[in-house]
């Protein structure tokens, strides 16, 4: 059982996911101590991207901030290393195709193993193209986390047959954000998921106030939450994490309540 | 070859909620690619709405000024809505109201792909939202006003450079919202398959009929074939049929902007390197980390970090080059096909006639080289005078 499969042995999981280096990654590393001393099953750190096109503006904005922060990807694997050695939550980056692709599939995937990163999501890279990434990362034990949208009919099956750590739930059509009600049926397609794999699957997008997340860990295994902590990291800056501690508690208290 | 893939170029690199929605487009494409219905209606379109089949006009005045190869252009400028825009979105549009979509997307640099869609839409009666960068709403202020006529909803785009790449990328995002109804009316052979392939075939009626033009007026093909490239869509048009005849030299013009040593250019091949983004791998302006480049060109059709898939394989395999072209030498071409054969040019294919002005000097005189004009350059003459010190407000 992999690190990422092990968070969701003991109930479900929350899922948290920030920024790497908005406002600057000495901000991004104390947020994640919190969020992992908050309870959190499982971290996504996203790397930024010039060009993020799954996103929303929220994290759109993020990533500009970051970007012009001067960010870069080595700059996050030493923050990986340095944050490894205080925390035990598995984590996860993501991040989109260009930027992997552009470090060197191979490379970029020696240093997730060296620094301790547990899997990876690229929004942009579907099941028809995953064999472009996922080998060099199930060679070193780190998930390629796959996606399932409320428009993957007839697609699910093949999807969850071969995915890794957990399955992705994308809750609602169009870019990450939060909204004030979601549509899907999302216990239709974790039945549609179960009748071909037990692995564990998590809902994303849209999701920022503790009834939606125990409503959807509910009908799954966890809530992924990413714009509604990207905005408290907006609002309070360098102070984010002790409002993000906070946050992240009572989002798992409801997760596990669920 | 991979499926969907040029050589190594091409692909499916888009999020999952977008993927059942490729798949259905592929597979009416496929179903009505070959329906002579279908190709019956878009052939009638074609000709009766867009004026086709478009002129090949031999340049005598610009081919005595420049005294070498003659030169003949392919007059996309003539068409209905002024370029080449609307061979592929008539194409589109139909397959669109084929499939049962009552709303075309889509979305626009200079303006002439959003003025297409914009045009297709009001002929079928369909709804149409085109995402265009605040920045070329800026420089193109005509075409948004054009759109707006036509009944289009014109959403400026903020994020980013504010230009093409935005523009796709909103249109991307908006296309994740709302599927059921909406077809994304990509502009150029680029995007996730089937894309790059829809396009180029709706396109490459420009290169069917100059060759077939070329084999009437001239009794044999061209020498060379040149075209500017964006995103390549017609540049392929003007290239898809020649390629198997080995003799024809097939010229991309791209835009290098205040030129390849600087970071203002957006000349993908000469300055790119191989990358994953907007759908497809190909090759991209980009950062060592994989940051797309904040490209510059003065023309905002070619103001575009990347290539389409089918010119990344055409450069790789040495079948097509691929040559920079300044925004002084763009200028200097519009100026010179104005004044001396009375077409004025869009300034994307002002490209294309820049680099014939280099080469046809240095050919035979019974050489002959075709120039696509991708357009017409009215859009463009406020900016021009602005570049050349001149005040004017459209």
């Amino acid at each position: 059982m992999s690190r990422i499969q092990k968070a969701f042995s003991d109930g479900k999981a929350f899922i948290a996911f920030v920024t790497c280096g908005d406002p600057d990654l000495g901000t991004t590393a104390e947020v994640v101590k919190a969020i992992s001393a908050a309870g959190a099953g499982i971290i996504e750190l996203g790397i930024p991207f010039s060009d993020p096109t799954a996103e929303g503006p929220v994290i759109q904005g993020a990533n500009m901030r970051a970007l012009a922060g001067g960010v870069t990807t080595d700059k996050i694997f030493a923050m990986v290393a340095e944050l490894r050695r205080d925390i035990d939550t598995p984590l996860v980056f993501m991040t989109y195709a260009n930027v992997v692709f552009s470090y060197g599939t191979e490379r970029f995937a020696d240093r997730c193993a060296e620094v301790g990163i547990d899997g990876l999501i690229l929004p942009d890279v579907p099941f028809e193209e995953k064999e472009e990434f996922a080998p060099a990362f199930r060679q070193r034990g780190i998930d390629f986390i796959s996606l399932v949208a409320p428009t993957s009919c007839g697609r699910i099956a093949q999807i969850a047959k071969a995915a890794e750590g957990f399955l992705y739930i994308v809750s609602s059509l169009g870019v990450t954000g939060v909204r004030d009600g979601i549509a899907t049926d999302i216990g239709a397609i974790v039945r549609h998921v179960r009748e071909v794999t037990s692995i564990p699957c998590a809902v994303g997008f849209g999701i920022s106030t503790p009834e939606q997340a125990a409503k959807m860990a509910a009908a799954s295994d966890g809530a992924i939450v990413g714009s509604a902590i990207v905005k408290l990291i907006a609002a309070h800056g360098r102070e984010a994490p002790a409002a993000v501690g906070e946050y992240v508690r009572g989002m798992v208290a409801a997760v596990k309540g669920a | 070859m991979r499926k969907g893939y040029f050589g190594i170029h091409g692909g499916q690199f888009i999020p999952e909620t977008l993927m059942n929605a490729v798949i259905e487009l592929e597979e009416a494409y496929n179903r009505f690619k070959d329906d002579p219905e279908f190709n019956a209606e878009l052939k009638r379109l074609l000709d009766d709405y867009a004026g086709r089949p478009s002129r090949l006009y031999f340049a005598e005045r610009l081919t005595r000024h420049l005294g070498g190869a003659k030169i003949y252009l392919k007059r996309e400028d003539l068409n209905h809505t002024g370029a080449h825009k609307i061979n592929n979105v008539l194409g589109q549009a139909l397959l669109a109201k084929k499939m049962g979509k009552k709303r075309l997307i889509a979305e626009t640099g200079a303006g002439q792909h959003g003025v297409a869609t914009a045009t297709a839409a009001a002929l079928m009666d369909m709804e149409c939202v085109v995402f265009m960068g605040r920045e070329d709403t800026v420089r193109q202020a005509l075409n948004v006003y054009r759109m707006r006529l036509l009944g289009a909803t014109v959403v400026p785009v903020d994020t980013g450079t504010a230009t093409l790449k935005d523009a796709v990328s909103a249109a991307m995002r908006e296309w994740t919202s709302r599927i059921d109804d909406t077809h994304y009316c990509l502009g150029s052979v680029m995007g996730p398959h089937p894309f790059p392939t829809i396009v180029r075939d709706f396109q490459s009626v420009i290169s069917r009929e100059m060759r077939a033009q070329f084999l009437e007026k001239e009794g044999r093909l061209p020498d060379a074939v040149l075209a500017c490239v964006g995103g390549g869509s017609n540049a392929i048009g003007s290239f898809y049929h020649f390629i198997g005849d080995k003799g024809v030299r097939l010229i991309g013009c791209e835009a290098a902007g205040r030129g390849v040593d600087t970071f203002e250019t957006a000349a993908t091949i000469a300055t790119g390197r191989l990358g994953i983004f907007h759908g497809m791998k190909s090759y991209f302006c980009q950062d060592e980390y994989g940051q797309i480049a904040p490209v510059y060109s003065i023309s905002a059709g070619l103001d575009y970090p990347g290539v389409g898939p089918e010119h990344a394989w055409l450069h790789d395999i040495g079948r097509a080059e691929y040559v920079p072209v300044t925004d002084d030498e763009a200028v200097e071409a519009f100026e010179t096909l104005s004044r001396i054969e009375g077409v004025i040019p869009a300034i994307e294919s002002a490209h294309a006639v820049a680099h014939a002005m280099k080469i046809a000097p240095e050919m035979p005189k019974d050489a002959i080289v075709g120039i696509t004009i991708s357009g017409r350059g009215d859009k463009d003459v406020a900016a021009i005078a602005r570049y050349r010190g001149e005040d004017i407000h459209e």
